[in-house]
This record gives C-alpha cells, sequence and structure tokens, in this order.
C-alpha cells in the first residue's frame, strides 16, 4: 500500500493512494457544511462535558459548571408535585374521611396517594397486594380485629399495635396458658375451638374444652367465641386466622400466646397520608 | 468544477442553477406540486361531526387524549398497530413505484422536492432565470443585489413559515390553534414546532436542496436495491447520441486528458451500471458521423440536481425527467425525434442497439417483482380493511387480579378480584352492564356501583374493580381453577362481547 496520491483514469478524480485487491479509494472531499456540522458537534461535546456531570474519577463525577444532577431534577419534581397537591393534601388532612364523598377530589387523591404510602411503608407486613401473611392480617377480608371502619383504620395506623412508642398504641394480651393449663386441656381447648369454626374434630374432647374455653378464654374472646374488637380479641368462629387455623396452629396459640406488633405511624407520617392510608386500606374490599 | 479534487478536506457546495423548463413532465410535477400542497394546507380546516362531546375535525392527531381521527375512524392507542401498518403500506408502496419506475417519489411527491421546486419558483420570478441568476451570483453585493437578495430570503420565509404553520394544525382544533396561535396564547411546543419547521424549511428548501438528497436522506442508498435493469429510471441513449455533434473535438481532447491524468471532474458518484455508464465515460466511440446530441447542455442546464445525465445513472438523479422535457424540446427544434433522453430500461439497451423498439411499458410495470410487492402491498391493506370492520364497537379487556390470588372471607367464601377496562368509544356517555355469562352460582359485586351497571364517560376508558365470590365449599372455591365468562353489555347499541378469564379457588393453597 503506498501512500501516493494517484488520479484514477476513469472518473479523474484523485485516490487516496490506498488500494486493496485492486480496488482504489477515491478520495472524493465531503461537503463542507457537513464537516462543519461535526466539528459544531465536537465543540458542542465539550461544552457539554464542562458543564455537565461528564468525568468518570474515582468516586463519582465531575460535577459540572453548571450545578445539574438528575437527583436535584428528581428532588425538584417532586417539590413541584407537593406544591400543586398542597391545597387537595391539606382538605385531605383536615377531612372527616367517613363524610367523604366518593367522587370528591380529596377521596381520589387520598385513595391513590395512599396506594404510595402503603406501598412505601406497609407492604413489608401486608404484602404488595395487601394479603398479608401468617401473623400478617389481610387486609382485604371483612375480617376486623380492631375494627374496619374508617375510624378504626385511621387510629390503628395512627398508632399502632402493642408497640412502645406510642402510649395509645391498640394493647392486648394474651395469656399464654402452657404456664397455667397441662397439655391435655390446652388440647381440649383446641378441639373446642376448631368446633367452633366448624372444622373436623374430636367431639368428645370438645365437649370437655367448652367448660374449660368458659372459664379461660370466654372473657376475652366471649361466650361463643365471636371475639371482641374493643380488645382486639380474634373472632374463633369464622373462617380466617391470623396465625392458621390449624390444630397445631391453634394449640402453639394458646400455649404461648401471640403477641404481633405494629408501628405507630403517626409520628412518621403526615396527617394526609394517614388519611389517605387509611382511605386506601379502607377500599380494598373489606372496609365497613 | 476541478476545484473539488484539488485534495481538499472539504468541498464547498457548487450552486446550482436551473434553467426553467417547460414540457409534459414539468406540467405533470406542477400538477402534483399543486396537489399535494393543497392537501397539506387544506386537510386539517376539514370538519367531521362526531357528536358533542368529540372534536370535528376530520383529521386530528390528538396527542393529549391519545387519538387519532381520521374521517370516521378513530383510532385508539390500542389499536396503534392501524398506523404501523399504515407505514408498512406506505414503505411497501415505494418499493412498488421504485421497482417500477426508479425514484419517481423523489423527483415528484418528496416533500423535499415539492417545496424545493416552489423555492425555485420564486427564485426565478425574483432574480430570473438561469443566465440572470448566474450574473447576480458572480455580481459584486450592490443595492439591487440585496433588494433581491432580501425579497426572495422573505418569500421563502413566508412560504416556510406557512409550511411549518400547517403542521401544528394536525394536531389540534385548527381555527382554534390558529386564533391562540396569533394571539399568543398557543402553547409553547405549537410555537416551538413552528420555528423548527420552518428553520428546516428555509434552510433545505433555499440552501441546501441537492445537497440533503445526496448527503442527509437514506433512501438513494436503499433504492439500488429496490431497481434491477427492467426498472424505467431517466438514462441517456449513448447509442443514438454519441459521438457528441459539436463536441466531437471536445470529447477527443477530454480522452486525451484522461489519458494524460488530468481531472474530468463529475459531481456526484456514478452507480456503475454495466452497459450504460461506461458507455458515457469511454472515449470517442468509433462513429465518425455525429449522434443526435448536439451537446446544447440544455439537459444539465435544468437539472436541479446539477448534474450531467449522459454519464450514466447516477446516485444524485431524482428521475424528475427534467432534462427528458429539455431534451424533447431540443429534438423537435433540430427535427429529430424526442426521446433522446428518456424513461428507459437498462435491459432493452442491447435490443435499442439494435434497432429494435424498446418493448412496452407495461412489461415494465407489471413484472414479477413488482406484482408481488403489490400482492404483499394489498395483504396489509386488505388486513387493515378487515380489522377495521370487524372490530368491535364496545371493547373490554378483564384482568384478574393476581396479588392475592383469592381472599378468603369470614365465612368462607372465596372471593376473586377483577379489574375491568371499559372504553367507550361515542360522544356521549353510555352504560356498561357486567353479569356473570350463565348461572355459574358465583356472585358479582361492582365496586362503586350499586347495580350491575356503570357508567362510563363519553370517549373515555373507566377501570373497574369487580369481586366474584363463590360460597364456601361451592366448586369453584375448592378447585384450583375454574373458568368464569363476563358477558358485558352496552345497552344502549345492545351490543355485548363474552370475556373469559379463570377463578382462583382455594385449591391452589
Ligand atoms: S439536451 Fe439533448 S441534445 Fe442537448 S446536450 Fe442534452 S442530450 Fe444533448
Ligand atoms: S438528470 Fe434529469 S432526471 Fe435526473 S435529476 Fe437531473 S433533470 Fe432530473
Amino acid at each position: 500500500m503506498d501512500d501516493k496520491e494517484t488520479r484514477d483514469p476513469v472518473t479523474g478524480v484523485d485516490t487516496t493512494g490506498h488500494e486493496w485487491d485492486g480496488i482504489r479509494e477515491l478520495n472524493n472531499p465531503m461537503p463542507r457544511w457537513w464537516l462543519w456540522t461535526l466539528y459544531g458537534t465536537i465543540v458542542w461535546g465539550i461544552g457539554y462535558a464542562i458543564a455537565y456531570p461528564a468525568w468518570p474519577l474515582v468516586q463519582g463525577a465531575t460535577s459540572g459548571l453548571l450545578g445539574y444532577s438528575t437527583r436535584g431534577e428528581v428532588a425538584a419534581e417532586i417539590a413541584a408535585v407537593d406544591a400543586r397537591n398542597a391545597e387537595v393534601s391539606a382538605t385531605l388532612a383536615a377531612a372527616d374521611l367517613a363524610a367523604l364523598p366518593v367522587d370528591d377530589p380529596a377521596y381520589q387523591f387520598g385513595v391513590s396517594g395512599g396506594a404510595a404510602v402503603f406501598r412505601a411503608n406497609c407492604s413489608q407486613c401486608h404484602g404488595a397486594g395487601a394479603a398479608g401473611g401468617v401473623g400478617y392480617p389481610n387486609l382485604l377480608d371483612d375480617s376486623w380485629l380492631w375494627g374496619g371502619t374508617l375510624d378504626d383504620i385511621e387510629y390503628t395506623v395512627r398508632h399502632g399495635i402493642r408497640n412502645d412508642i406510642d402510649a395509645d398504641a391498640r394493647f392486648s394480651q394474651m395469656p399464654a396458658f402452657g404456664e397455667m393449663l397441662t397439655k391435655p386441656e390446652i388440647a381440649e381447648i383446641a378441639e373446642h375451638v376448631l368446633a367452633l369454626s366448624g372444622q373436623d374434630h374430636d367431639a368428645a374432647k370438645a365437649e370437655a374444652g367448652a367448660t374449660l374455653f368458659a372459664d379461660n378464654c370466654a372473657s376475652c374472646h366471649g361466650e361463643t367465641g365471636t371475639g371482641d374488637r374493643e380488645q382486639g380479641a380474634p373472632d374463633l368462629t369464622d373462617a380466617i386466622w391470623l396465625y392458621s387455623g390449624t390444630r397445631e396452629a391453634v394449640t402453639e396459640t394458646i400455649t404461648n400466646a401471640r403477641f404481633g406488633v405494629m408501628p405507630a405511624w403517626g409520628p412518621r407520617l403526615s396527617d394526609a397520608e394517614i388519611k389517605a392510608v387509611t382511605l386506601y386500606v379502607h377500599q380494598l374490599g373489606g372496609g365497613e | 468544477m476541478n476545484e473539488s479534487n484539488s485534495g481538499s478536506l472539504y468541498a464547498a457546495r457548487e450552486p446550482i442553477f436551473p434553467k426553467r423548463v417547460s414540457g409534459k413532465f414539468r406540467q405533470l410535477k406542477w400538477w402534483i406540486l399543486g396537489i399535494t400542497l393543497v392537501i397539506y394546507y387544506i386537510t386539517p380546516w376539514i370538519r367531521w361531526d362526531r357528536g358533542p362531546s368529540l372534536p370535528d375535525q376530520a383529521v386530528l392527531v390528538d396527542l393529549a387524549h391519545r387519538r387519532f381521527y381520521f374521517f370516521w375512524i378513530q383510532i385508539w392507542p390500542h389499536e396503534f398497530y392501524f398506523v404501523a401498518g399504515l407505514l408498512i403500506m406506505a414503505g411497501i408502496g415505494l418499493f412498488i413505484f421504485t421497482s417500477a419506475l426508479g425514484r419517481v417519489w423523489c423527483g415528484y411527491a418528496c416533500p423535499q422536492t415539492v417545496w424545493t421546486d416552489l423555492f425555485i419558483l420564486v427564485e426565478r420570478w425574483i432574480e430570473g432565470d438561469r443566465n440572470a441568476r448566474v450574473r447576480l451570483w458572480n455580481a459584486p453585493w450592490s443595492a439591487r443585489k440585496a433588494r433581491l437578495r432580501l425579497t426572495k430570503w422573505l418569500v421563502w420565509l413566508m412560504i416556510a413559515v406557512a409550511t411549518g404553520g400547517a403542521w401544528i394544525f394536525y394536531f389540534a382544533d385548527a381555527p382554534t390553534l390558529l386564533r391562540d396561535f396569533l394571539t399568543f396564547q398557543a402553547p409553547v411546543v405549537a410555537y416551538s414546532t413552528v420555528a423548527v419547521l420552518t428553520a428546516t424549511t428555509f434552510i433545505f428548501g433555499g440552501f441546501m436542496r441537492e445537497q440533503i438528497c445526496i448527503y442527509m436522506c437514506p433512501w438513494p442508498r436503499i433504492q439500488a436495491a429496490m431497481m434491477d435493469p427492467d426498472t424505467l429510471t431517466v438514462a441517456y441513449r449513448d447509442w443514438r447520441g454519441e459521438p457528441r455533434g459539436k463536441g466531437m473535438r471536445r470529447r477527443a481532447a477530454a480522452a486525451e486528458t484522461y489519458a494524460g491524468g488530468e481531472t474530468g471532474g463529475r459531481r456526484s458518484p456514478v452507480i456503475p451500471v454495466p452497459g450504460l455508464a461506461q458507455a458515457a465515460v469511454a472515449p470517442v466511440l468509433a462513429r465518425e458521423t455525429p449522434g443526435d446530441c448536439i451537446d446544447c447542455n440544455a439537459c444539465v442546464n435544468v437539472c436541479p440536481m446539477g448534474i450531467d445525465i449522459r454519464d450514466g445513472q447516477q446516485m444524485a438523479c431524482i428521475t424528475c425527467a427534467l432534462c427528458i422535457d429539455a431534451c424533447d424540446e431540443v429534438m423537435v427544434k433540430i427535427g429529430k425525434p424526442r426521446g433522446l433522453i428518456d424513461y428507459l430500461a437498462l435491459s432493452d439497451e442491447p435490443r435499442e442497439r439494435a434497432g429494435d423498439p424498446p418493448r412496452p411499458i407495461r412489461q415494465h410495470v407489471f413484472r414479477f417483482r413488482t406484482l408481488l410487492y403489490t400482492a404483499i402491498w394489498a395483504v396489509f391493506g386488505l388486513g387493515l380493511l378487515w380489522a377495521l370492520f370487524v372490530r368491535p364497537e364496545i371493547d373490554v379487556t378483564v384482568s384478574p387480579i393476581r396479588n392475592p390470588q383469592f381472599v378468603t372471607l369470614s365465612d368462607g367464601a372465596i372471593r376473586n378480584a377483577y379489574d375491568i377496562r371499559l372504553r367507550n368509544k361515542h360522544g356521549d356517555e353510555r352504560p356498561f352492564r357486567i353479569v356473570l355469562a350463565e348461572g355459574s352460582g358465583l356472585a358479582v359485586t361492582l365496586e362503586g356501583a350499586s347495580g350491575d351497571e356503570v357508567m362510563v364517560p363519553a370517549d373515555m376508558t373507566a377501570l373497574h374493580r369487580v369481586y366474584v365470590t363463590a360460597p364456601a365449599g361451592s366448586a369453584p372455591a375448592a378447585a384450583d381453577a375454574s373458568p368464569v365468562s363476563f358477558l358485558i353489555t352496552e345497552p344502549v347499541s345492545g351490543e355485548s362481547v363474552e370475556v373469559g378469564s379463570v377463578f382462583n379457588g382455594k385449591g391452589s393453597e
């Protein structure tokens, strides 16, 4: 390959002198505007690299003369959205939820905003679909330990359950009967509870368990086992079990008791956020 | 013309001064120019009544509401395949035309060509025809030159503004937007769109012209694959024209120059097609009697791309046929048959050389290749038409909620939730009735509605949560999954659709 410029006899155009397998490259120059466009983009690129974050360093990157950052932009966008929603937020924070009409903008805002609050704060325990899990209440069904009205739900969200932070937290404690009753007695109560909820059971043992239930359990769960929302005592007759309703799980619950804790969200969420998530939970399909 | 080969890294654009020409192809081009411009400017102003809450603009791309209106057809975002299909048809349509007639799209209907033609018309009207323009170009700046230049640029700018201005009317109600635009109340995007399109029209049509076609447009590079020797394209019958009358001596000299290494100079790359291309560059033909070409350069002077078609097929040629008109005029004057430059196919060259007439045009147009393209094109077209006619008036999607798959209620019943999306394509609010098809023993409740009907506002999509409950111990409650089918009826038109879905029971636990 020799670099001497020669002229192509057929077209009369200079060649670059490059030749591969007998094919020579014609030296057709670029249009001037095309090249200036190229130079322009190079200059622009240099300016851009100086003005904006560009060069990777060991930690992070150059910050750019304009001080632009995507984080800052997101923060500004969030602030802008907050400012835009300030009014409806304030309405929601001050609203009496039970009296809020479904087609009120504050209601709509609350349900959508509440979904976001739920995803960020509640879904870790109650699940992304709010179906809960063993020990974590399902918020979609129609059974409520502490009540399912808007006011009940709001109170639960604000103060939480059995936590040390909030003196107003809902509190209940079931004794661990393993220290008070014998194993056979516990087994009998368990059979009775299975009977109450209409499951397969040993009728003789359940009969015996009835007296034990009346003595030990009825004060909280009621004579008929339908529970008491005032003290968060679960309804034992329905099909819904927080800690599963199998013989083993019920026996375990009677022996060692359960003590689920929910944080108080009052100190962490704003009034509007608490009301929003209340509205969201209430409309999931089980609100009262 | 030789400076471009001086080894410099770049080449300045050489100005082109196309001369006025008249003839049947020029006439055709004027017609196409007029018709396309009229369509472009008039379309947004056509009204079409669709009912009170829908826009009455016949053709409207309503990006804000994600609707596309085309006369009686209304396209929703999920029906965007119509638009995609039309684009594919447009692409294949280009293949059909290119394989039959070369770059006819470029020469006649391409917006770049249409607006450049318009700009050249203005230029000629203000500065005069070719010779006057060349003189003006070379003249030093004077009051007259400045006046002519400024007038020309001003008229160009007005056309450019009108071009950009018309575009935005396709995206909003034209009369309202025009009023808002003139009173400075239109959205910023309207002004910026007009600004960008004005700038591109002004620069592309006024100053870049053939540069767009040669350097920026990808189509000339693709078209070579669409064409074959049977394609009719603008070419020079060199066997008839060579050696050029008064140019015989010049050609002889040029041949020597080539041999001596002097540059011949050509503006654009020649597509190396066997036969035709070499003939033009081959030195003097053996024939001693002059051919029909009198080397008057009329064909070169009228060419908007600034090329000499006698050099052979060239990438830059947009097959606008102006050179045919120009040469035909010359041929008539010197009493020779027309068609020294003509739409012709390379495959006909040998027979024409032998003195036979070219094959009839229909043999070039209706060939396997073009018919195949047409068939593919028609398949798409019929498919779209079919889709258009069978698409249901009411449009429903049912998506079962999977998280959780089901919920156990306190009485042991199993409940599934579904999100039902209802699209009301009418200009008035309409009810939709949602029930389960045939008695399945399952209960349906619509969230936020007391009965089994929900209202969907005019031209809107509504999302409704629907609960289906199976009583404790029933078969669907105990099964893993059982089919359910929703019957959705729109009572006003009486239309209904049945949409199947799945009911998840406890069995899957
Ligand atoms: S217009 Fe016709 S005759 Fe004149 S130079 Fe061109 S090809 Fe030759
Ligand atoms: S060579 Fe003829 S057909 Fe091709 S661009 Fe020029 S005038 Fe048009």
